[in-house]
């Protein structure tokens, strides 16, 4: 089964009158597109070979190159579309799952965009954060009902550990093995000086970056990966892995070549091994179970941190969230399905799950029809793309949110999709140390840094253009949003009004 | 055009206090010659007053006054309130006709204790029973309203200014030691008699010029608690979060202050250590009670009435003190009107509440020392 039925995705266009045969694309592209041909004394290209990561022509020194989606293509057909019958030639060559990368690409409605929000006029002055102090620090994890003090005004409340972020932004978790050491190094340092947290995933926690502890949250996965009393206890705070938004109800594999025996080393198994997380955890088959070991995590860390669960987001997430708050945790992450990945099946991560949209305003609006609300954190994640998206996320119920896609594109990714084959031209996905090197963690964390710092600033903006000086009074106030081209029932369930109301 | 209560309507607004320390009664005149000075602050949608001490025969009885749409209303509650109180005295609050208030409600009020078996079987104490009462006509009986909860205290609004609702409640045939009075200026109402402040719960009552922003944020933390908040109005949901505060969680009024109007975390951060801990968790607990946005807020209870802006001031509030009256305004000249020549005229900071007292044995003054020269 040699032949393929396959055509380029993409087309490269050079420009041979600028091309001065420096040979840095060739160097530069891991899939192996660009050659010099010595005989015709020129760069020439594979087009098959193309993912469009675009790192051959950022670097080419004379800009010589172009890449566009290859004009080749089938006979129109609106329902057997062009990817409908790229994926049948390939699953029918290999007869494997397809994989793919990164968040969902399907056209579903993004209701970020389809919400809008207010802005103060006259009976309610906006205000100027330039002149006006504007607060956006959050606290996430578990709050008592009430504050207990003594006559002298020392409180006798016990409270609950919590993460104090100075921005409602945190790094997603993303595993050493699914991105570079690099890429870890710049996030924890990012983290750091953000004065908020980064997320280890579920690879384990590098050595390294145990001095980044106080800005770290680990997580326990089904596949246990390098978890001991050291590595829950050097973290701010512990997050247990129950779903990915973009593969609910899935687990993960780290393929053996990639374990190398750094990573190895990090993960706690053999190297060269296939890492794999199952899709349940082996001792949770119930809420009990997770309530189980929810108090092991606590036990184990003396109730000095926070545990958090992270769950995708699915039809019925407000009631397994409410269980999950009566289990004990301290936050809970939901993770939409645009989530990213770093790798996937295509049909689960294009086909399962909900918009985080919905599930925070179905969450929000659960646990406040229980009386929980208050009491602990929701934490937002799944294609949180700018600063506005999170100001809506907020509004519709969130404490604070994951940011995973647009911190990696922060630090380079071109949204290739192909993370999953272990070749990232920016050495974000990949774990070969020739990649590795070409992500500077210290200009990564700098970016990261301006990223993080720029949407603060359009964060304040925007409050204070609502008239609010505190991110706390934007937490649930949907009456800031307002719908633009939804049904009444969308309208409902995300519990706003539409635009004009 | 929807009914307030069913749409939210911004608006600005006067408010002003007065309280003789010493629970020495006076007339309401004062209180009304102080907001009518005040009258370009309001547009004739809305005025109101509260008053304290006015009912001493009956101090021990839950004042109910009540806004009825008509006999039907009426019945309804009545039937609810004598199957769960012992009234011992119903009437209509009397009024005196007059040019500028028109299209008036039943107004009625009941004095009523809790019927001991009813309480009982609740398991409640009687201000939570109380609060479920009122709940239930303000949500369940159409064109029923309890616009006023409290013992030996009544508020009094109606849609109008607030000198005309002064005069068409007769208010300075009243006695009070304390009083609020409040003059609307909403942007756009039909024009509703309950959406006029003050807003009051049991024996807490909120005059408020100015505009939550955090409406929506507060609203749903006090359903949290079962508080239920049928009037789309701002100023409502900061009568809850004061009664939750104060007398469901125990707070001391300053302590309660610094949640509506929290210092900032970069005051928290130049704090004592144990301040640091007190102030660090009020914020960590209370972060959805902020009240943000625009207010100056004269909010009254049993003991006293604080004044108190938003912690970047964006509303107007001047005390002033004579004696042992305390005296606060949206403007000076509303207290001068009163008060003819004040010990001192002060302009509280952003957030920097006016507590103002009833004189107790040995107990040091409580307002205020920040004094600025008006």
């Amino acid at each position: 089964m040699s032949l393929s039925y396959l055509t380029p995705e993409f087309k490269v266009l050079r420009d041979y009158d600028k091309c001065i045969n420096c040979k840095v694309c060739m160097r530069q592209c891991s899939f192996e597109v660009h050659s010099y041909d010595e005989h015709l004394d020129k760069m020439i290209s594979n087009d098959m070979n193309c993912v469009n990561c675009q790192r051959c022509v950022v670097l080419c020194p004379t800009q010589a190159l172009t890449i566009i989606k290859h004009p080749q293509t089938f006979k129109e057909h609106a329902n057997w579309t062009y990817d409908a019958i790229r994926d049948i030639y390939r699953q029918a060559e290999t007869g494997g799952v397809l994989l793919s990368s990164m968040g969902n690409d399907r056209p579903y409605p993004v209701y970020w965009d389809k919400m809008v929000i207010n802005a103060s006029q006259v009976t309610n002055p906006s205000i100027d954060p330039l002149r006006e102090p504007m607060e956006l620090r959050v606290y996430i994890g578990r709050k008592p009902d009430k504050i207990e003090i003594d006559e002298n005004l020392n409180v006798k409340t016990k409270m609950p550990p919590q993460l104090k972020l100075e921005t409602p932004i945190m790094f997603s978790a993303m595993s050493y093995g699914s991105i570079s050491y690099n890429a870890h190094a710049a996030l924890a340092r990012a983290a750091e000086e953000l004065g908020i947290l980064y997320n280890t995933g579920e690879g384990g926690l590098h050595k390294d970056f145990r001095k980044y502890g106080k800005n770290t949250i680990v997580q326990v996965a089904s596949g246990r990966f390098g978890v001991d009393r050291e590595y829950l206890n050097t973290a701010a705070a512990i997050e247990i892995k129950i779903g990915q938004g973009a593969k609910p109800g899935i687990g993960g594999h780290l393929p053996g070549e990639k374990v190398s025996e750094d990573i190895s080393a990090t993960r706690m198994i053999p190297p060269g091994s296939d890492a794999i997380s199952p899709a349940p955890h082996h001792d949770i088959y119930s809420i009990e179970d997770l309530a189980q070991l929810i108090y092991a995590l606590k036990e184990a860390t003396n109730y000095q941190k926070p545990v958090g669960v992270k769950i995708a987001a699915v039809n019925n997430v407000a009631a397994i969230a409410s269980g999950i708050a009566k289990a004990g945790a301290d936050y809970i992450a939901i993770d939409g399905f645009r989530g990213g990945t770093g790798a996937a099946p295509k049909r689960i991560r294009d086909n399962v799950g909900i918009p985080i949209e919905f599930a925070i305003a179905a969450v929000d609006a659960r646990l406040r029809s229980e009386g929980i609300r208050h009491t602990i954190s929701l934490v937002a994640a799944g294609s949180i793309r700018n600063s506005a998206d999170i100001v809506k996320a907020i509004a519709l119920g969130a404490d604070a949110v994951y940011i995973g896609t647009a911190a990696l594109i922060a630090l380079g990714c071109h949204m290739c999709q192909k993370c999953y084959t272990g070749k990232c031209n920016w050495g974000i996905a990949t774990q070969d140390p020739n990649l590795v090197k070409r992500l500077n963690p210290e200009i990564g964390y700098k970016r990261l840094v301006n990223l993080v710092q720029a949407w603060s600033h359009e964060i304040k903006e925007m409050l204070g253009g609502m008239g609010i000086n505190d991110i706390e009074s934007l937490k649930g106030n949907r009456l800031m949003l307002r719908g633009i081209g939804m049904t009444q029932k969308e309208l409902d369930i995300l519990g706003i009004l539409a635009a004009g109301e | 055009m929807l009914k307030e209560g069913y749409v939210r309507i911004p608006s600005g607004c006067a408010i002003s206090g007065i309280i003789d320390r010493t629970g020495r009664l006076f007339s309401g005149q004062s209180i009304a010659d102080s907001i009518a000075t005040m009258h370009d602050r309001s547009n004739g949608l809305g005025g109101g007053f509260a008053a304290y001490g006015i009912y001493p025969d009956f101090k021990d009885y839950f004042a109910f006054h009540m806004f009825y749409d008509d006999l039907i209303a009426k019945q309804e509650t009545e039937n609810i309130l004598k199957a769960n109180y012992i009234v011992a005295l119903e009437e209509k609050i009397p009024t005196r006709k007059t040019a500028h208030i028109k299209n008036a409600p039943l107004i009625y009020r009941y004095f009523a204790i809790p019927r001991p078996e009813k309480l009982k079987l609740s398991e409640l104490d009687e201000n939570e029973f109380t609060i479920k009462f009122v709940f239930n006509i303000n949500s369940n009986i159409p064109g029923a309203y309890v616009f006023s909860s409290g013992k030996n205290m009544g508020v009094f609004k109606a849609v109008g200014y607030p000198e005309d609702v002064a005069n068409f409640y007769k208010l300075e045939s009243y006695k009070g030691y304390m009083w609020l009075a409040h003059g609307r200026f909403p942007t756009n109402t039909p024009g509703w008699w309950g959406g006029a402040h003050p807003f009051n719960l049991l024996n807490i009552s909120v005059v408020h010029n100015g505009e939550l922003s955090s409406y929506d944020t507060n609203r749903k933390y006090l359903e949290e608690f079962g508080y239920i908040c049928t009037l789309q109005t701002d100023t409502e949901v900061a009568a809850y979060i004061f009664d939750l505060l104060l007398r469901r969680h125990g707070l001391p009024i300053e302590l309660a202050c610094k949640v509506v109007a929290s210092p900032l975390w970069k005051q928290v951060e130049r704090m004592s250590p144990k301040e640091k801990i007190l102030y660090t968790n009020l914020k960590i607990i209370y972060g959805r009670a902020l009240l943000n946005g625009p207010f100056s807020m004269i909010i009254a209870y049993e003991d006293g009435f604080v004044a108190i802006n938003d912690r970047i001031k964006l509303r107007p509030l001047t005390a002033a003190k004579k004696g042992d009256m305390i005296y606060v305004a949206s403007e000076e000249s509303a207290i001068r009107q009163v008060c003819k020549n004040p010990e001192s005229v002060w302009i509280p900071r952003g957030g920097e509440p006016v507590i103002a007292e009833l004189i107790r044995d040995n107990e040091k003054e409580m307002y205020s020392t920040k004094e600025v020269t008006a």
